[in-house]
């Protein structure tokens, strides 16, 4: 029996004067699903996200949640929606506590769930510190931390991990992993990074000017890719990662 | 109680107020300003000071005794006033002679020697303004009769001449100074200032506040929740009046303390007065703010709006200078209205019945800007 999308993405064009951002994007994310969204910059990316989060309207095509569009659901979905923004600064002379707080109250919930995720993401003892004083990986675990206040159905992440040192990469990564085992969340992420798409996502896309280069799981990905190199006269065998195939689709690297 | 502590408006009240807070530079420019203004302005056009005036004494050496020379007019004068012979550093010598005046402020006189070339040169650089000289016992002064200080000092000068008394009888008893209570210049100022640091402050604290915040994205990650889109704005709102009240209450004790400025009418109709012009310029301020996302912009606006209020709305100086047919006009402005209602009931016991008009009028034109604003309002 096939399950019922959580997100569907049908068609999907949107144009900003004279760039055409994203040129006919059809997507399906299942429940409890992960997957990548990679791209070089300006692939269109971050406004096929947004248009997602109901943040950016499509010129044309539909975008459903649940099954619903966003007009007229949007309180409903405003709910069980957790996101980052790619970029996003929050009250700079608010300390990390009060800054979950005040967006656990949007979602009308308490102290409690402030302290949880806090621990989640390991921000504790950066508790009494002002936004402004933390360093960049802490920022995004902020972040990170605010989209799961409210233990999201759907959640989005534009470029999560950019700019964190390897370490704090991992441990975003534990953290969306324990979340992936407790498979409740449909995550899209977006992410310059082979080795995240390849670590976390179990379905991942590749982007480029605003249309689907190729999708399907790392399996496929990287069979498929190989078959379509040897019909090519410069055959070097297959790909042995992620990276090979995506300089094979673009022509140019991921984090160009 | 935790249902309050954890609802939206009061998370975001909290959080505003935080900010507030914690940038000491608004505390100063909200309170410490204000009072150094009201303070430096209140204390120069309050207080008579005392005046020093140059007089320049033409021909003979009238201010020390030679033998050779009979006495001069003038010369007797002085030493028969104790008028202090003082030489300067260039050997020159003067004299001088202080009357003092409780009412008018004290006159300290220094009268010079000079030749009429030399007097000519300080009456052009504006020095002196009298010149004196004696002919056969005969004083003859010298000033220009379209200056009102030349002018001043020939008349209190001549007038000391004839009644020498006057340097040491105490005040005329027929004058009797207007400067009691509500009829001075700070009592004026002060109540000009607390509207316009509400101005200032919903321009700055509203306005700019929410450019920043919408150029920050900070705007567009928050309405991807379920915040209540209102509830940010009634926060900013709220925080905001709370700290005028704050800022325009530290102003008023500071200049009763220092200046003993007093409420005359009805404190509650000034509270009710006070909140609906701060309702004015909250509303303008989001209506100013609902589009841009660019602090420069913004800046623009903010000076656009409040500067011409500020030279038209007579905070410092009565818009009745202006030309008569600008007036109606002028009494429009927001902050006029506000300036004109809060001194009324300051200075001259005005209550509920006269400022009810304009309090309504502030109102309305708070809700409509606000309800525009919000209209247009750009999250993103
Ligand atoms: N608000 C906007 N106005 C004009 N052009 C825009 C706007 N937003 C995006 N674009 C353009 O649309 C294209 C796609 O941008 P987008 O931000 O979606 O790329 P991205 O894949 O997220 O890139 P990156 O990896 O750098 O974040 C780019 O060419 C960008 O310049
Ligand atoms: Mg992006």
């Amino acid at each position: 029996m096939k399950q019922e999308a959580v997100i569907q993405v049908k068609n999907v064009h949107k144009s900003f004067k004279s760039v055409h951002a994203v040129k006919g994007i059809n997507l399906e994310i299942l429940p409890s699903q992960f997957l990548a969204l990679l791209g070089p910059n300006g692939a269109g990316k971050t406004t096929l996200v947004e248009m997602i989060e109901g943040i950016q309207k499509p010129d044309s095509g539909e975008i459903l949640i649940t099954g619903k569009p966003w007009k007229g659901n949007e309180k409903e979905f405003r709910r069980i929606i957790g996101l980052s923004l790619q970029e996003t600064r929050f009250i700079d002379k608010l300390r990390v506590f009060e800054t979950l707080r005040l967006f656990a109250s949007f979602f009308s919930l308490g102290a409690e769930r402030c302290e949880e995720v806090m621990s989640l993401v390991g921000l504790e003892e950066k508790r009494q510190a002002y936004v402004v004083n933390l360093s960049g990986g802490q920022r995004q675990k902020l972040a990170l931390g605010v989209a799961l206040l409210n233990k999201p159905k759907i959640l989005l992440l534009d470029e999560p991990t950019t700019g964190l040192d390897p370490q704090a990469r991992r441990e975003v990564w534990m953290i969306l992993k324990k979340l992936k085992d407790a498979s409740f969340t449909s995550l899209i992420l977006t992410t310059h990074y082979m080795e995240e798409a390849e670590q976390l996502c179990d379905y991942i896309v590749i982007m480029d000017h605003g249309t689907i280069l190729k999708e399907g799981t790392l399996h496929d990905l990287l069979g498929k890719s190989s078959a379509d190199i040897e019909e090519k006269e410069e055959y070097r065998g297959p790909p042995r990662n992620l990276d090979e195939v995506f300089i094979e689709l673009t022509g140019r690297h991921l984090n160009e | 109680m935790n249902d309050l502590k954890n609802s939206q408006l009061w998370q975001l009240i909290l959080a505003n107020a935080r900010e507030l807070l914690r940038e000491p530079a608004v505390l100063f420019w909200g309170i410490g300003f204000p009072i150094l203004m009201s303070l430096g302005l209140g204390v120069a056009f309050t207080k008579k000071k005392d005046v020093t005036v140059m007089v320049a004494v033409i021909g003979r050496n009238h201010l020390v005794h030679t033998l050779a020379d009979s006495v001069s007019v003038i010369q007797s004068f002085l030493q028969n006033n104790r008028a202090v012979l003082k030489v300067g550093k260039d050997g020159s010598l003067s004299r001088e002679l202080t009357v003092p005046d409780e009412k008018l402020g004290g006159t300290n006189y220094i009268f010079r020697d000079l030749s009429w070339k030399t007097a000519m040169v300080m009456l052009k650089r504006g020095n002196l303004n009298l010149v004196m000289d004696e002919a056969q016992g005969l004083i003859q002064y010298h000033f220009d009769p379209m200056n009102p200080d030349a002018q001043l000092t020939y008349l209190k000068f001549s007038k000391l001449m004839q009644d020498p008394e006057l340097i040491i009888r105490p005040s005329e008893t027929e004058i009797q100074p207007l400067d009691v209570t509500g009829s001075r210049y700070i009592d004026f100022l002060v109540p000009g200032l607390i509207c316009m640091g509400v101005m200032m402050s919903c321009m700055w604290g509203v306005s700019y506040e929410i450019i920043e915040k919408r150029s920050k994205k900070l705007l567009r990650r928050m309405i991807a929740t379920p915040m209540k889109r209102s509830n940010f704005l009634v926060a900013l709102i709220t925080v905001r009046i709370a700290m005028n009240f704050v800022e325009s209450g530290l102003l008023f004790l500071f200049a009763w303390l220092v200046f003993h400025i007093t409420i005359q009418g009805s404190v509650p109709a000034l509270i009710l007065f006070f909140i609906s012009g701060n309702i004015a310029f909250a509303g303008i301020a989001v209506f100013l703010s609902c589009n841009t996302a660019k602090t420069e912009i913004g800046n623009g606006l903010i000076n656009l709006v409040s500067m011409p209020m500020m030279v038209l709305s007579g905070i410092f100086f009565s818009y009745h200078n202006f030309p008569g047919w600008s007036i109606p006009a002028i009494q429009k402005f927001p902050l006029t209205m506000m300036a004109d209602g809060v001194r009324s009931i300051f200075i001259e016991g005005a209550g509920f019945g006269e400022i009810m008009l304009p309090a309504v009028i502030m109102l309305a034109t708070g809700v409509v800007f606000f309800t525009a604003g919000l209209k247009l309002f750009k999250w993103h």
